[in-house]
């Protein structure tokens, strides 16, 4: 970690420190990170109320008002090391690319914040969600991903879009009125007896309210689902933004948390910012580490808690089953319900033998396919009626 | 408050709380910028501690809200004192008060402050008797719902809270804000945008340490170092719910009332259920490595 900061004194010199920190800032927004306008400013202050000297200082202010989750810090500091103690190495070793590397001094306006708005800019325009279409439509929905021509696959996205999780739904802690004489609410009928000198002639009623569950949908994206995973991200992402309570993650060599990239109302922009979040797209498999990753990293800390928890995979593992057996207890132990979608269950003959597969079927609630999407559309069913 | 970050750091630790740079530095802008401070990090690390020491330090009031599934506004702000509403209407009526003075009296008298019940987040905005910024903490809003968030939000951009019946109260003082997540789901970006942000980390082996002869003063050093070194080695190996730093200063304590001079494998297996709260955690450290962590915690410090 960075210690000591020297900074560039020449153009600290000629522009001031203010402008220097912009750039900073400037640098960042480049590795793609999303800094809001007002935590510029913010940043500026800190480093105003803290003074120039202190360089580690430096470096924590800008952490504290910069960032907002941890998996950030690995850009901030690459970014940090090469901006303000000018070492270019800390760039190329990690995964951070800068496209243009000039000392760009920012004139006042160059903080217009390009990328301050959030990606759900709010673009409602779904419009009607349809049922499947007709003709050519009825064909493909039941038609393997794995055989679709490209033309083919253009069209299933479109279906795909159309897909919607409206439920699952459970029981929630804040109350609801009712006309109905469930649990009476003293609170209203007091306040309605007021009105009233304090006769409480109506009465009012609550009953428990209903929340969205939460669904967590789990996707392998090793080389063997290759083919499934490009479509069904499309179907995450579809859910991702047409309800509250859902969560994404990329399971492959490592576990990568895709919520947010996929939270883009735009499929494409949604998918090309999954793409690079995935450092390990079609690489190998160890689902087992990945359930592990997600069961200490987030599951058991509350995230798959009471959740439905849809694992989208075709069980090729090359971890050991036992691992497998331990995770899938573990993940199925908190949630709710675990649903397992393996494209190659359609094919005839189908028997969960993988060593991974079949040490995970004693944890599992519901086995159904996914190779379609016709398919699909029956996994947005079985979710919502878990 | 303080003068420089390094200052706050001694007036920490002098309140028993050892901070490391990173985490003072947030606290230092926290308090000179008035902005919230939004602290995630894995259970056990410290966070709740953070606005109890700043309690302690400043001598301003720690008003805490803990939050849950459904809290509201009833909860979290103000709720009217309904039943002494209804009657004190009753006893008005029955002395006539009622006649004589008017509706409109009653009604101003029944929404007066008398019968306003202050909840934490009205309470941290409103004058206190000492004079000194209190210590909101807001623990685990990832347990409230998001609809709370919003509401907060008001709350904290503003200090400001209207009561429709009596008017707006505005802090005179901002409160010194707290939030703790322990991230279950991800506070909302306006939120996040408002506060100031820290992750807390493990502590390291020399802090760890340093906690331990603080919390634990009774505990040979011997023994606190080596037990320093092999939670820092079980944090490592992966478990379900690695140790925080309660645990650690538990497992000193506990092996130092069995009366253990210095770590041995007995003595820190029968006392591995004050460090490890997970069957499948104890298992996998008594199967495979409790043997070499000790040996290797012992052979380090002897």
């Amino acid at each position: 970690m960075a210690t000591q900061s020297s900074t560039d004194s020449e153009v600290v010199a000629e522009f001031g420190f203010e402008h220097y920190a912009i750039g900073f800032v400037d640098a960042l927004r480049r590795t793609g990170l999303i800094v809001p306008i007002g935590r510029t400013l913010t940043y500026l202050a800190a480093i105003e109320t803290l003074g120039v000297a202190s360089g580690e200082q430096i470096y924590w202010a800008g952490r504290a008002t910069l960032l907002d989750r941890p998996e950030d810090t690995p850009v901030y500091d690459a970014v940090y090391s090469y901006w303000w103690l000018h070492d270019a190495r800390a760039l190329r070793s990690s995964a951070v690319e800068i496209e243009t590397v000039t000392v760009a001094i920012d004139d006042e306006d160059a903080d217009d914040d390009d990328d301050a708005g959030h990606a759900d800019d709010g673009v409602d325009d779904d419009g009607e969600i349809q049922e499947v279409r007709f003709s050519a439509a009825e064909v493909l929905s039941s038609k393997d991903f794995a055989e679709c021509s490209d033309a083919e696959m253009t069209e299933v996205y479109e279906l795909m879009a159309r897909l919607r999780l409206a439920g699952p739904f459970r029981e929630a802690r804040r109350p609801q009125r009712t006309n109905r004489r469930a649990r009476p609410d003293i609170r209203r009928t007091v306040q309605l007896a007021l009105r009233s000198e304090g006769e409480p002639i109506r009465r009012a009623f609550v009953k428990h309210g209903e929340r969205p569950r939460r669904v967590v949908f789990l996707l392998d994206v090793s080389g063997s689902m290759e083919t499934y995973s490009r479509v069904l991200v499309r179907f995450i992402h579809a859910a991702v933004v047409g309800r509250q309570r859902v969560e994404a993650f990329a399971l492959g060599t490592r576990l990568t948390r895709l919520t947010r990239e996929l939270s883009s109302r735009d499929p494409d922009a949604a998918l090309t910012r999954a793409a690079e979040a995935v450092e390990d797209w079609s690489g190998g498999t160890r689902l087992g580490d990945g359930l592990r990753m997600f069961n200490d990293e987030w599951g058991q800390r509350g995230m798959a808690r009471g959740a439905v928890v849809v694992i989208l995979s075709d069980g090729w593992d090359r971890g050991e089953p036992e691992l497998m057996d331990e995770q899938m207890g573990r993940l199925h132990r908190v949630a709710h319900s675990v649903v397992w979608v393996n494209p190659l269950k359609a094919s005839p003959g189908y028997a969960p033998l993988a060593a991974g597969m079949a040490a995970a079927m004693p944890h599992i609630d519901t086995f159904i396919e996914g190779h379609s999407v016709d398919s699909l559309a029956n996994l947005a069913k079985v979710v919502v009626d878990v | 408050m303080t003068a420089n970050v390094e200052e706050l750091i001694a007036q920490l630790g002098a309140h028993d709380y050892l901070a490391d740079e990173g985490l003072a530095t947030a606290i230092y802008l926290a308090l000179e910028l008035e902005r919230p401070l939004l602290l995630e990090g894995e259970a056990g690390v410290g966070k709740t501690e953070v606005a109890k020491v700043l309690s302690r330090w400043t001598g301003g009031e720690l008003i805490r809200l803990q939050c849950y599934e459904g809290i509201d506004v009833h909860q979290a702000v103000y709720e009217w004192d309904y039943t002494r509403q209804l009657l004190h209407l009753r006893t008005a009526e029955a002395t006539g008060a009622a006649v004589a003075g008017g509706a409109e009296d009653l009604e101003n008298e029944l929404y007066s402050e008398r019968f306003l019940v202050r909840r934490p987040l009205l309470e941290a905005i409103s004058p206190r008797a000492n004079g000194l910024r209190p210590v909101l903490l807001i623990d685990e809003v990832d347990r409230a719902d998001d609809e709370f968030e919003a509401f907060l939000l008001e709350v904290l951009s503003e200090y400001a809270i209207t009561v429709p019946e009596l008017g707006r109260f505005v802090a005179e003082k901002p409160p010194i804000v707290i939030i703790t997540s322990n991230r279950t789901r991800d506070v909302h970006d306006a939120l996040k945008r408002r506060a100031l942000y820290h992750w807390v980390e493990h502590p390291t082996f020399d802090r760890e340490l340093e906690i331990l002869r603080m919390k634990a003063p009774g505990v040979p050093e011997k023994l606190a170092k080596q037990v320093a070194a092999a939670t820092a080695e079980i944090r490592d190996l992966g478990l379900y719910k690695p140790p925080g730093v309660a645990e650690t200063i538990d497992w000193a304590t506990a092996l130092h009332l069995i009366g253990a001079e210095g770590m041995t494998v007995n003595a820190a297996d029968s006392t591995l259920g004050t460090l490890l709260k997970y069957r499948e955690d104890q298992m996998r450290v008594r199967g495979t490595s409790l043997e070499e962590i000790v040996a290797k915690a012992t052979s380090l410090i002897g």
